[in-house]
């Protein structure tokens, strides 16, 4: 058992599959001599070389569709964005290349690729180094949405990430990179795609979130429990595509009231899905309104400090969130 | 050569110098954690900013990357609305809203700079579509770093800026490095305006981008073609001195590298053309750098003295009404 931080477990996965298997590259601005921009590839160059540890030019949309162009051919790339915000140029080739290639070769042509790019807000980057874009890409069937929020998921659902069949987009919470720390095992394990993890049971109440949220709504959990004695269950949804219905249900049917956490804006957010579900599968065991508490919705995350620390939520308003559904 | 005034010589010479000092001090207020997020320092590439914003006139337009700071100093921008912007406050130029990457005014006719490298070119385009449009007389000066020349967009804008003789002068800030990545790792020429040839377009200079007097030269020629003819692509061949943004470790470069070409400061050779032509003296130039550190000062004052924005500005200007 080791305490690592969570871009160490990131980290540790490539290194470990790029080990194990010979078909494992990786591509992207930097991430070779320098390391990448966060310091997620640190050393891999220096031990895989530059075949397989690739410098790229200052293009998104190549990095991801030579990536996919790979897979078909039978590598397994991992392509690194250095933000998610710079994702967009790329947005083409993954919907309409590597969402839809399985399918229209009717089953000839998986296309087994990993997008690792770090997201999120609360790091001053401003309106285009904090953006939250996973509703976008949960939006899109034949592609898979990954958003760990430890160091044990980050590791093993990066591994599973570069082991699957199929295009993964793996999103990394850029603000707990340093900040978020946790016991990881020493030999060798995965972390399944697909299902949503309780990490605190509860019986009051259901708080949904992943990523940085989900860190952030068990230091709440912690803090409502301690002074208002409520008990919060807490649901990482770790896998966000393909959704995990029955999971997502499991602990709504004990709470009967459910509060969504996430810090992309609200509207058309992943949170409205969990909330559609709960509302027309759930709805027997409703106790109370489903709520969310997410960014607002205006077109990105201001620079100025405290004009970002209004957009973001924080424990302490997930805190005043979980308090105010509780006494509902 | 142009003949320069005496007055025109200082004037470049104390610009050269206000942005040195801004970087520097904001370097400062970042290591004191009164900056934050990201910020990339325009040290060493000075002269060539000076240069080109000096070669084109009011009426013209400018796009820059996210590395902006000593182009919004050079177009004439409020130093203490820049430094008030740096600190997130209301009286920054954008409110606070965008910080350091996205420094604008638009009665400037500086349209920012983008932190989406390469995003700003097709925009560059569309502005100077509105030149031939409406038959009016002026360009647009858009700048860029070497990096940027590779992604799509490049191809797309200077494609079409061909295609439809668009005035723009598209300037290559060709520093050697798109972060880590030195121009022949990422580029398939290593002299960038050659692939001007393959849009049919004006093949500019390579001209010497810590010379202020030859940049300034350069850019006037490329932007009089690109007014009357269509666009023109051209490097300035310049340097940063200091890491691609605070906290890069630069391990893709030698220190002996940095070393050699910090000796050739762009700011001390100009001050010392400017005495060889007997356009200023030491007295002189010492006096400029005295009112460049004290403007900055009461920049910085005037920064933290600014409230910041409400919570409410969250929430403005997200729609027109
Ligand atoms: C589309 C996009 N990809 C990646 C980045 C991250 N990034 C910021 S600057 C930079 C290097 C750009 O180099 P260059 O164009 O030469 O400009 P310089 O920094 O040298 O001024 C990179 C990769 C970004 N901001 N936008
Ligand atoms: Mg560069």
């Amino acid at each position: 058992m080791r305490n690592i931080t969570l871009i160490d477990a990131v980290r540790e996965a490539m290194d470990e599959e790029l080990a194990r298997d010979q078909r494992v590259f990786i591509t992207g601005e930097d991430v070779g001599r320098r390391g990448g921009v966060f310091r997620a590839t640190m050393g891999l160059y220096e031990k895989y070389g530059p075949d397989r540890i690739v410098d790229s030019p200052l293009a998104e949309l190549s990095i991801v569709a030579i990536g996919i162009g790979a897979a078909m051919a039978g590598l397994r790339p991992i392509c690194e964005i250095q933000f998610a915000d710079f994702i967009h140029p790329a947005m083409n080739q993954i919907m309409n290349e590597a969402a839809k290639m399985y399918y229209r070769s009717n089953g000839a042509w998986p296309v087994p690729m990993t997008i690792r790019a770090p997201y999120g807000g609360g790091i001053s980057g401003g309106l285009y180094h904090s953006q939250s874009v996973e509703a976008l890409f949960a939006h899109i069937p034949g592609l898979k949405v990954v958003i760990p929020s430890t160091p044990y998921d980050a590791k093993g659902l990066l591994k599973s990430a570069v082991r699957d069949p199929n295009p993964v987009l793996f999103f990394e919470p850029k603000k707990g990179y340093r900040a978020i720390k946790g016991d990881i095992p020493d030999d060798d394990y995965t972390v399944p795609i697909g299902p949503v993890n309780v990490t605190k049971v509860g019986t009051d109440l259901t708080v949904y979130a992943y990523g940085m949220m989900a860190y952030y709504t068990l230091q709440a959990a912690q803090i409502v429990e301690q002074q208002d004695g409520i008990s919060v269950e807490v649901v990482d949804v770790r896998t966000l595509l393909p959704v995990d219905r029955t999971g997502i249900l499991t602990s709504f049917k004990k709470t009967g009231k459910a509060l969504i956490v996430y810090e992309d804006n609200l509207t058309m957010g992943y949170g409205a899905e969990i909330a559609a579900i709960l509302a027309s599968d759930g709805f027997e065991y409703m106790d109370g309104p489903i709520r969310r508490l997410a960014g607002p919705d205006v077109p990105g995350v201001p620079y100025s400090h405290p004009v970002q620390e209004a957009f973001m939520p924080s424990p302490q308003k997930i805190a005043d969130a979980i308090r105010d559904l509780a006494a509902y | 050569m142009a003949d320069f005034k005496k007055a025109d010589l200082l004037d470049m010479y104390y610009d050269m110098v206000l942005i040195r000092r801004f970087e520097e001090r904001c370097a400062q207020l970042y290591q004191e954690g009164k900056i934050g997020g990201f910020l990339h320092l325009y040290i060493g590439q000075e002269a060539t900013g000076v240069g080109a914003v000096r070669a084109i006139r009011k009426e013209d337009h400018i796009f820059t990357a996210y590395r902006d700071h000593g182009i919004a100093i050079a177009r004439g921008l409020d130093i203490n609305a820049l430094m008030a912007e740096m600190l997130g406050k209301v009286t920054g130029v954008s409110k606070g809203k965008g910080g350091s990457m996205h420094l604008a005014s638009r009665e400037h006719n500086f349209w920012g700079g983008y932190a989406i490298v390469g995003g700003h070119l097709p925009l560059a385009a569309g502005v100077a579509l509105r030149a031939r449009y409406m038959e009016e007389d002026f360009g647009v000066l858009c700048l860029m770093g070497d990096g940027a020349t590779n992604i799509g967009y490049f191809h797309e804008s200077l494609d079409l800026s061909a295609v439809w003789d668009l005035p723009v002068v598209w300037l290559v800030e060709n520093n050697q490095y798109g972060m880590g990545t030195a121009v022949k790792r990422a580029s398939g020429v290593e002299e960038i305006v050659k692939k001007a040839q393959a849009y049919g377009m004006k093949e500019g200079p390579r001209c010497d981008g810590m010379d202020v007097i030859a940049t300034y030269e350069a850019v006037k020629e490329a932007m009089e073609y690109a007014r009357k003819n269509g666009p023109v692509l051209m490097e300035a061949l310049t340097y940063r001195f200091v890491g691609h943004s605070m906290g890069d470790p630069e391990r893709y470069r030698t220190k002996d590298e940095v070393r050699q070409y910090s000796e050739e400061d762009p700011i001390g050779k100009f001050g010392a053309y400017i005495k060889s032509k007997k356009k200023g003296t030491d007295a002189e130039l010492a006096e400029l750098d005295q009112k460049a550190a004290e403007a900055i000062e009461a920049a910085v004052q005037f920064a933290e003295e600014s409230p910041d924005p409400t919570f409410e500005s969250l929430f403005e200007d997200v729609y027109v009404d």
